[in-house]
């Protein structure tokens, strides 16, 4: 018997000429007929098929789906070698600028798996329902706390639908003055996220766009220039997608309600300045939070997120219904009544994210919610001024959460040299890249958010990796421009990918 | 350095000493924390002291008993469960989620780098594949935020794809679900969404050509099965697209709606493998065929090879999303609900094709049991009788449903969801709902507590035949909705 | 140099300054957009056309084209009837990078009014005007 050859190393393709294998097959592909991953409920008991005779026969499936036939551990250990071909915030540095990947501390995520929470049904009678209506509630009191606003809605099921209930919610309010469909130009900075313009044009806004001025703030000629009687208002966030903070903020709060319009807030950015200024004292007259940044709810590869909203009393008619309401004989359910702009999200939002940012407001407190902004805020400026000699930063000064570089110094050096190239090396120190290419109006950005909870050593680390691929790009340019060399996989061909979609294993075999 | 100290229980999630900070500051030329937030104006650093928020944070363990001491009041947990109406209570194999709790799947970020993200890209794809298989559609995407939403994006995509800004939706759509419609809709000018209350209302309709789509769902909210087929002739007959909502596990033993010509298929995947959670987070999705892809919102996975030809996956027509388009993106949506996909995927790999179609079979086959039963009783009867049903049906009662619902919460037992609160001309109706977890005993115990709620209509109920059942301590209230 | 880039456009073209080129024979008038453009957005993975019989005013949006990372939509040089589209741009979108002026045309209209050709750009206008862009 021949022993079974040795696996080669993933990235050595050397050994063979025909195209490598894929990294795992796909879980169709390991079926065998007949296997069974779990014995469903109550399978000792014969299923009684007097009752199907009552459905149509055309109504009834003839072709079973092609779903997987595979045994328990087979899954398992498919899923769990899948798991290990991801980059993680619990297994190293993440900086992804403007999406916070922080830690999650474990107390929150098991919080939500509690007997009494996960297998609640969403339609309970409230009063049997007293427990989870009591966590949205006091979760709705800590957030005004950190935003200084008056009223919160836990329903949208993440950032951008809170970003669509918050234009829904000024659309309704001016529709109420009378004063649409003429007020329909929703301002919005080119340096906004992409979610800003586009749930402006959802709620049916015009979108303008406002020039950023040289220092990356807001240009106040420009937002002088393009107020009007046809303002609805404006979308921010402080501080800006550059992390620098808005200091003309009053100002700029000021001349928008002088022309008629609201203020929005996105809250994208919310974990900057915890503690140390709110939204509402600002001039703000809505916002969203981002519970998966902020409040450490985990990615989870992508969601689910959850968007609360803050409002000022004024806009509080308008809030989704229903929402909780503390009465003497405990919380309910309520209608929020005739001007509500309705529902976003069916049944209660999503309850596991609420449940841990009400943990994780607990486990900090006042104190540490400061803390967190502050230690966030280090963070980014240590790597700042760390790295300020060997990467060009255009927007300068005390940055925020998170700063933009750019890669023109190491373009200079190899004109193949760029910031997608830089990134890539990146991944061969084993840390994630930062996020690229935006803001928009910076140039070959490279926007870096550290997060509160990476220690010095991890930063220093950081600095190192981003020096030493500076001075690759001057001694070995190539090692560069070919990276990455040590994932699982090399570039992929992404133009390829979009001509033909392949997005079905049946369909592309 | 005049930073004042750190309370030291927060180096548990705050791993900086305060001699880490005062190393950084120096290394910065900085001598205080306070200098990096010298740009705020003084005015907006005057914070009062939190209203609610306490100022110190809890240890682990104390927080631990603070949920506990605020969980427990969820009685509605203890209680047997007859609720549907969208979200079903199931059996969650354990392997879901330990799955589900793998930190590099539960800690990742949007696969943007596919490098660094062929876990999550693959199970993206297995799970686009599943749900096209369950449809019996060419193509589905990475899902969107729950089967509402669902609703309204598929009613949009229909208005994109056909330049026309009117879609139908039959009433017996999941009444949460119309009214996320309702809500996007309003955002949009000149778009008419048209609640139609029966397929002979729909066939009326004036002006049919201008209708984008007509949305039905499958079973309905009520549980019945509609005439799809009518339905399909309709659109076809009018250049509408056929949008069908399906309740993935009722897929299992009901035909796949591709099968029967739709055009867009959606639903929510709370039941492969999510907890209810008291309402989420869940996860829908949509599936389609051939050109309308292009045409989906959220994410897509797509299959693609890497430079030296392997095979791996990708975000692929990215362009479609509002980081690139921006205003002119087919939605704002930016989030999909990776982990709740991950979860779908892993349940629809335990089970399989039998073990799905035994789950729905099992579910209808109680449910038809529990329906046999009830209607013995004196006063009751199928709200829509010789309807065929799957796994949820209405019964109309001899008092208010919310009556009953108060009464048999008593007995522990959630008896179903009224019907009267959206279709006030079924006050009477309540809507019950039997799972793979519905046991004879339980279908026994319903049908001796509601025949005593019944007889006693007035007095105040007493234990029923069930062994130890804790009866609630809170006040009863009006129902959920 | 203004030389090289005008010198890759066909001499019978007329462009805008959004980059769309008119090109008219004596059957037909095609809508595409320049060499330029194309080499701009790299790869192309998708067109966007309007249906037959759509009736588009000059500055209309008549579609989207769309690489890896970037979408642009596509804008009327002249006012028009869609009477045909490139359907082999629905397989074989990489023919706006290969052959833009050729085979890799976007739509063929019936002109409104003859007269707009009059307000279109030459070649070297066009490529005046890019360059100075630069």
């Amino acid at each position: 018997m021949t022993p079974p050859t040795p696996p080669t190393n993933a990235c050595d393709t050397t050994m063979t000429t025909d195209a490598p294998a894929a990294l795992s097959p796909t879980i169709f592909e390991r079926t065998r007929p007949g296997a069974r991953g779990v014995r469903i409920p109550q399978d000792n008991h014969a299923i009684s098929q007097d009752w199907l005779n009552s459905i149509p026969a055309q109504m009834r499936r003839t072709d079973a789906p092609q779903l997987p036939e595979v045994a328990q551990l087979d899954i398992v250990r498919h899923y769990l070698n899948l798991s290990q071909l991801n980059h993680a915030i619990d297994k190293a540095f993440y900086p992804l600028g403007s999406c916070t990947m922080k830690y999650n501390p474990k107390v929150c995520d098991l919080a939500s798996a509690h007997p009494n929470l996960a297998p609640l049904h969403p339609r309970t009678p409230d009063a049997l329902a007293q427990g989870s209506l009591q966590i949205i509630h006091e979760l709705q009191q800590f957030l005004r706390d950190i935003t200084g606003f008056d009223a919160v809605t836990l329903q949208p099921a993440a950032g951008a639908q809170g970003e669509f209930v918050g234009m829904m919610m000024i659309k309704a309010y001016l529709q109420d003055k009378g004063e649409l469909p003429h007020r329909n130009q929703i301002l919005v900075p080119d340096a906004a996220h992409g979610t800003n313009p586009a749930t402006a044009a959802m709620c049916g806004f015009e979108v303008v766009e406002i020039p950023s001025g040289l220092d990356g703030c807001v240009d106040m000629a420009a937002l002088k220039a393009n107020l009007s009687d046809k303002t609805a208002g404006i979308m921010l966030t402080n501080p800006n997608t550059l992390g620098l903070f808005e200091t003309d903020i009053l100002e700029i709060s000021r001349l928008v309600h002088e022309a008629g319009g609201l203020l929005y807030y996105d809250g994208a950015n919310l974990n900057a300045i915890m503690g140390h200024a709110r939204p509402a004292d600002m001039g703000f007259d809505v916002m969203h939070i981002n519970t998966h940044k902020t409040f450490a709810t985990p990615h989870g590869g992508g969601g689910p997120g959850c968007g609360p909203v803050c409002v000022t009393e004024t806009l509080k008619p308008y809030l989704p219904s229903p929402n909780v309401e503390k009465t003497d004989s405990g919380y309910r359910l309520a209608d929020v009544g005739e001007k509500s702009i309705g529902r976003v999200k069916a049944f209660n939002g999503n309850m596991d994210m609420v449940v841990r940012a009400w943990m994780y407001l607990l486990a900090y407190g006042a104190v540490g919610t400061k803390q967190i902004s502050t230690d966030a805020v280090l963070n980014a400026n240590y790597l700042r001024t760390q790295l300020r000699d060997t990467y060009e930063i255009a927007f300068t000064g005390v940055c925020k959460h998170e700063f933009v570089m750019n890669s023109h110094n190491q373009h200079a050096a190899d004109s193949r040299i760029n910031t997608l190239t830089l990134a890539k090396r990146l991944m061969d120190y084993g840390i994630h890249p930062m996020t690229m290419y935006f803001p928009l109006i910076a140039p070959e950005a490279m926007m870096i958010e550290p997060t509160e909870t990476e220690n010095k050593d991890t930063l220093d680390n950081f600095i190192a990796a981003m020096k030493a691929i500076d001075a690759e790009c001057r001694n070995n340019p190539d090692i560069v421009v070919t990276a990455p060399h040590t994932m699982p996989i090399k570039k992929v061909d992404e133009v390829g990918a979009a001509r033909k979609p392949e997005l079905n294993f049946y369909c592309c075999r | 350095m005049d930073t004042p100290n750190t309370p030291d229980y927060l180096q548990n999630f705050l791993p900086h000493t305060d001699a880490d900070r005062a190393a950084m500051l120096t290394a910065m030329g900085m001598t205080s924390t306070d200098d990096l937030f010298a740009d705020i104006p003084a005015q907006l650093k005057n914070i009062p002291t939190p209203q609610w928020l306490p100022k110190h944070g809890l240890d682990e363990w104390a927080l631990q008993e603070r949920l506990n001491q605020t969980a427990k009041r969820n009685t509605g947990t203890d209680a047997l469960c007859f609720l549907g109406g969208g979200a079903y209570h199931r059996f969650i194999p354990s392997v879901v989620n330990t799955t589900a709790a793998r930190g590099e799947f539960y800690t990742a970020y949007t696969p943007y780098q596919p490098e660094m993200s062929q876990g999550t890209l693959q199970v993206g794809f297995e799970f686009q594949t599943m749900i096209a298989e369950l449809t019996g559609m060419e193509a589905a995407n990475a899902s969107v935020y729950d089967g509402g939403t669902a609703v309204a994006e598929a009613a949009l995509m229909a208005m994109r794809i056909q330049k026309k800004s009117s879609v139908a939706i039959l009433r017996s759509v999941n009444p949460e679900y119309r009214d996320i419609l309702t809500t996007y809709a309003r955002g949009l000018e000149h778009v008419t969404i048209t609640e139609v209350a029966t397929v002979s209302e729909l066939q009326a309709l004036p002006n049919p050509s201008q209708l984008a789509g007509v949305i039905v769902q499958q079973p309905n909210y009520v549980g019945t099965l509609e005439d799809v087929a009518t339905i399909r002739d309709f659109c076809q007959a009018n250049n509408a697209l056929f949008i069908v909502s399906a309740d993935p596990v009722s897929l299992g033993v009901l035909d796949a709606p591709g099968n029967y010509g739709a055009d867009i298929v959606v639903g929510d995947i709370q039941p492969l493998g999510n907890a209810l959670a008291y309402g989420g987070p869940y996860g829908g999705y949509m599936a389609t065929n051939g050109k309308f892809t292009r045409q989906l919102p959220g994410r897509l996975v797509g299959k693609s090879k890497d430079t030296d030809g392997r095979p791996c996956y990708t975000l692929t027509l990215q362009t479609r999303e509002q980081h690139i388009r921006r205003a002119k993106a087919t939605s704002n949506i930016c989030t999909n609900q990776a982990l709740n996909i991950l979860k779908a995927t892993v349940y629809l790999a335990l089970v399989g094709p039998t073990g799905l179609a035994n789950v729905a079979q099992r579910s209808m086959e109680r449910a038809h049991q529990l329906a046999e039963k009830l209607v013995q009783l004196p006063g009751v009867a199928l709200t829509f009788p010789g309807k065929p049903y799957g796994f949820e049906f209405a019964i109309t009662l001899p008092q208010p449903a919310n009556t009953v619902v108060q009464a048999m919460a008593a007995h522990n037992i959630l008896a179903g969801v009224p019907l009267g609160p959206d279709y006030p001309e079924y006050a009477n109706s309540l809507l019950v709902c039997c799972t793979e977890l519905t046991t004879p005993e339980a279908i026994d115990r319903y049908v001796t507590c509601l025949t005593q709620v019944l007889a006693n209509a007035t007095a105040t109920p007493t234990a029923c035949a069930s062994p130890s059942s804790p009866v609630p301590t809170q006040p009863l209230e009006a129902c959920a909705r | 140099m203004p030389a090289t880039l005008a010198s890759h456009i066909p001499e019978d073209a007329l462009l805008i300054d959004t980059h769309e080129y008119v090109m008219v024979d004596d059957t037909r008038v095609r809508i595409g957009i320049s060499h330029y453009a194309a080499e701009a957005l790299g790869d192309i993975v998708y067109v966007d056309l309007p249906a037959i019989e759509d009736k588009l005013d000059k500055g209309d949006s008549f579609g989207a084209v769309e690489s890896v990372k970037a979408a642009s939509d596509l804008y009327m040089p002249i006012t028009g009837e869609v009477v045909a589209i490139n359907t082999r741009l629905e397989e074989e979108p990489e023919l706006v990078n290969d052959d833009c002026y050729g085979d890799g045309w976007m739509i063929e209209v019936d002109i409104a009014n003859d007269e707009e050709l009059k307000t279109l750009l030459t070649p070297q206008a066009y490529a005046d005007l890019i360059e100075n862009r630069d």
